[in-house]
């Protein structure tokens, strides 16, 4: 016999209010876990961001074009290894439900530039030779059961008509924060048909990537960058991917935090569910307690038991919480993969998760600790009976 | 021929409860000794003070003024923490409702106190098991207390109330739940403890068949002792 096994007998004595008790931490920690995972979600771009990634744009907005001539003058400043460009295509695959995000880059920059979009070799040297070609991420081709050579056909609505592609590339993601739900193709391609149809908006591009030399000569460059185009037609804006990816997360922001806010709210809940429970046991308990005290054991004995309890409750409500998360998240992360398309249970929330059940489980016996320690043994006694 | 100290010496011994403003007296100006190996028996009416008087000589409550010396030791001047290292060695404790814990067996509930000892896991069992074998429940071992009955749920307590060797037993209505045939059985047992083994029992009780196992009867009445104590040999 041993404090520990008294413990867990303890747990299960009224084992209808202990399971619903951990039911109810497993659900929440199910809950404060795809919250977590929802707003890591939300950052993934911003995640999987390059410190050696310049994104320059139009100053005025996102929406205003610049001229590819800047490329050149792009590449000469100091500090700039790699330029790249394309442009958001905004296309629509079949129907609006079928949201992607697809764009028009110059491919071979463009891969060299995103090392982790990881691609075969025939496949990228098909890709890269062929103008009508495209690669999609492995998750769309999946979702929509695209194979090699299949032809996909998008509808424009920023650049109108049908525009097709033949599928060359299935790229997979070097890191679990890529994103496997776009779909590139030729900034030529795009380009060449808009000199016939539209010929104003041709020869323009919606940003330039620019890949460094260094991450600490980011601001330099983009500072130089920026100067070169000033008093320009087009002036620039440039900045780090980071900061690019952030700017499109903080138009959210607010959402974020009210998700944020719900994830901690619930942990309040069940740190009151937990702590009444515990209140519960501690006082129909409290001449035992006294017991223990008359027969030598100390405050720190009765706090062990009090807390080994409610962290013995909090652990197996967490540990059920977690086991769930995982196939949970997976469904979630299919359902919603056109919204989030980065959305895997990370081990920092896993951590989160044990962090919130331990200070669940601590909070919760205080109070009794304080009450059960505090009461005089002729006073405990006088309860039994 | 050397005179041999008390064990347990009270002298002046005040005990009062606040209600309120009202302070109520509950032992006022008690002075007396118990002797080694003696088997004493407090009575009085409900409200006289004996059961605060057997918690005071047994650690487990602060008197106002007076000492209580047991074995040499002033107890009232022990802190919290040194008054529980100073029961755990010294004093059994013997309940009326027997205070058993419901989720461990017999074996269980009489090895608790030696979780506070240094002795090694097969030590406490090996000592539990002869506690229980002293009180005859060598064959209730497993049994949680809900599957025995009140006269062997109090043999239990008897056994945890031993297991640590203690100098002194107290006793709060020992009897007072049970039958009267379990009565009779724990009188008995709780007299063999104190003639084979020696220890020194203070047993408070109403019940006057209870009190004549005592070799020393003592009156309580408003805090006072009423009478000479009346030796029952």
């Amino acid at each position: 016999m041993h404090l520990l096994t008294l413990i867990f007998k303890n747990t299960f004595r009224h084992t209808l209010r202990t399971s619903l008790t951990i039911l109810g931490i497993a659900i929440v920690i199910l809950a404060f876990g795809l919250l977590r995972t929802v707003v890591s979600a939300w950052y993934a771009g911003v995640e999987a961001s390059s410190a050696n990634r310049l994104v320059t744009r139009n100053s005025i907005s996102l929406v205003f074009s610049l001229p590819i001539s800047y490329k050149e003058k792009i590449r000469q400043i100091p500090g700039v290894k790699i330029v790249s460009y394309g442009n958001w295509f905004g296309g629509i695959y079949i129907d609006e439900k079928n949201f992607f995000a697809n764009f028009a880059v110059e491919p071979k920059s463009y891969l060299e530039l995103y090392p982790e979009y990881v691609l075969l070799p025939d496949q990228r040297a098909v890709f890269l030779r062929d103008r009508k070609a495209a690669i999609a991420g492995e998750k769309l081709a999946t979702k929509y059961g695209w194979e090699l050579g299949d032809t996909i056909t998008l509808k424009g609505t920023i650049f109108p008509g049908n525009w097709e592609f033949v599928l060359r590339g299935v790229y997979r993601g070097r890191d679990k924060s890529t994103d496997e739900t776009q779909f590139f193709f030729h900034w030529d391609y795009l380009n060449e048909a808009i000199k016939k149809t539209m010929p104003l908006r041709a020869d323009q591009t919606g940003f330039y990537l620019v890949g460094i030399t260094s991450p600490d000569l980011a601001e330099e460059v983009a500072i130089a960058l920026d100067t070169t185009f000033k008093n320009s037609l087009a002036e620039t804006l440039t900045e780090t991917e980071k900061a690019f990816q952030m700017s499109f997360v903080s138009m959210s922001e607010a959402i974020v935090v009210a998700i944020q806010m719900v994830s901690f709210v619930v942990i309040v809940i069940i740190m009151a569910v937990l702590a009444n429970t515990m209140a519960m046991t501690a006082r129909e308990r409290i001449g035992e307690y006294a017991v223990f005290k008359t027969l030598g054991f100390g405050g720190r004995h009765i706090a062990a038991l009090i807390f080994g309890e409610s962290l013995f409750i909090a652990m197996i409500g967490c540990a059920i919480g977690i086991v769930c998360t995982f196939p949970i998240a997976k469904v979630f992360g299919k359902t919603m993969g056109a919204y989030f398309p980065v959305f895997h249970v990370s081990m920092a929330t896993i951590c989160l998760d044990v962090a919130a059940a331990l200070l669940v489980g601590m909070i919760a016996a205080i109070f009794p600790t304080w009450r059960a320690v505090r009461i005089r043994i002729a006073d405990g006694l006088r309860r039994i009976g | 021929m050397e005179h041999k100290a008390p064990l347990v010496e009270i002298k002046n011994l005040n005990k009062s409860y606040r209600r309120g403003n009202q302070i109520i007296p509950v032992l006022e100006n008690i002075t007396f000794a118990i002797e080694e190996g003696e088997f004493l028996a407090l009575m009085g009416p409900s409200g006289s003070g004996k059961s605060t008087l057997l918690n005071l000589i047994a650690g487990i409550d602060k008197s106002d003024s007076g000492t209580i010396t047991v074995g040499g030791i002033d107890i009232t001047v022990l802190s919290e923490a040194e008054l529980a290292q100073w029961r755990a060695a010294n004093v059994g404790f013997i309940f009326q409702f027997y205070n058993l814990i419901p989720v461990l067996t017999a074996l269980g509930n009489v090895e608790l106190p030696l979780l506070l000892t240094h002795l090694s896991r097969k030590e406490r069992k090996e000592h539990a098991e002869a506690a229980l074998r002293i009180v005859n429940l060598s064959d209730r071992m497993s049994h949680y207390p809900s599957q025995l009955s009140g006269g062997q749920q109090q043999r239990v307590a008897i056994a945890r109330a031993i297991v640590t060797d203690p100098a002194i037993l107290v006793a709060d209505e020992p009897t007072g739940d049970l039958d009267r045939v379990s009565a009779k059985e724990i009188l008995e047992l709780m007299g063999r403890l104190n003639a084979e083994l020696g220890k020194t029992i203070i047993m408070v009780t109403h019940d006057p068949h209870a009190a004549e196992k005592a070799h020393i009867i003592r009156h309580l009445e408003k805090g006072i002792f009423n009478a000479s104590p009346h030796a029952h040999l």
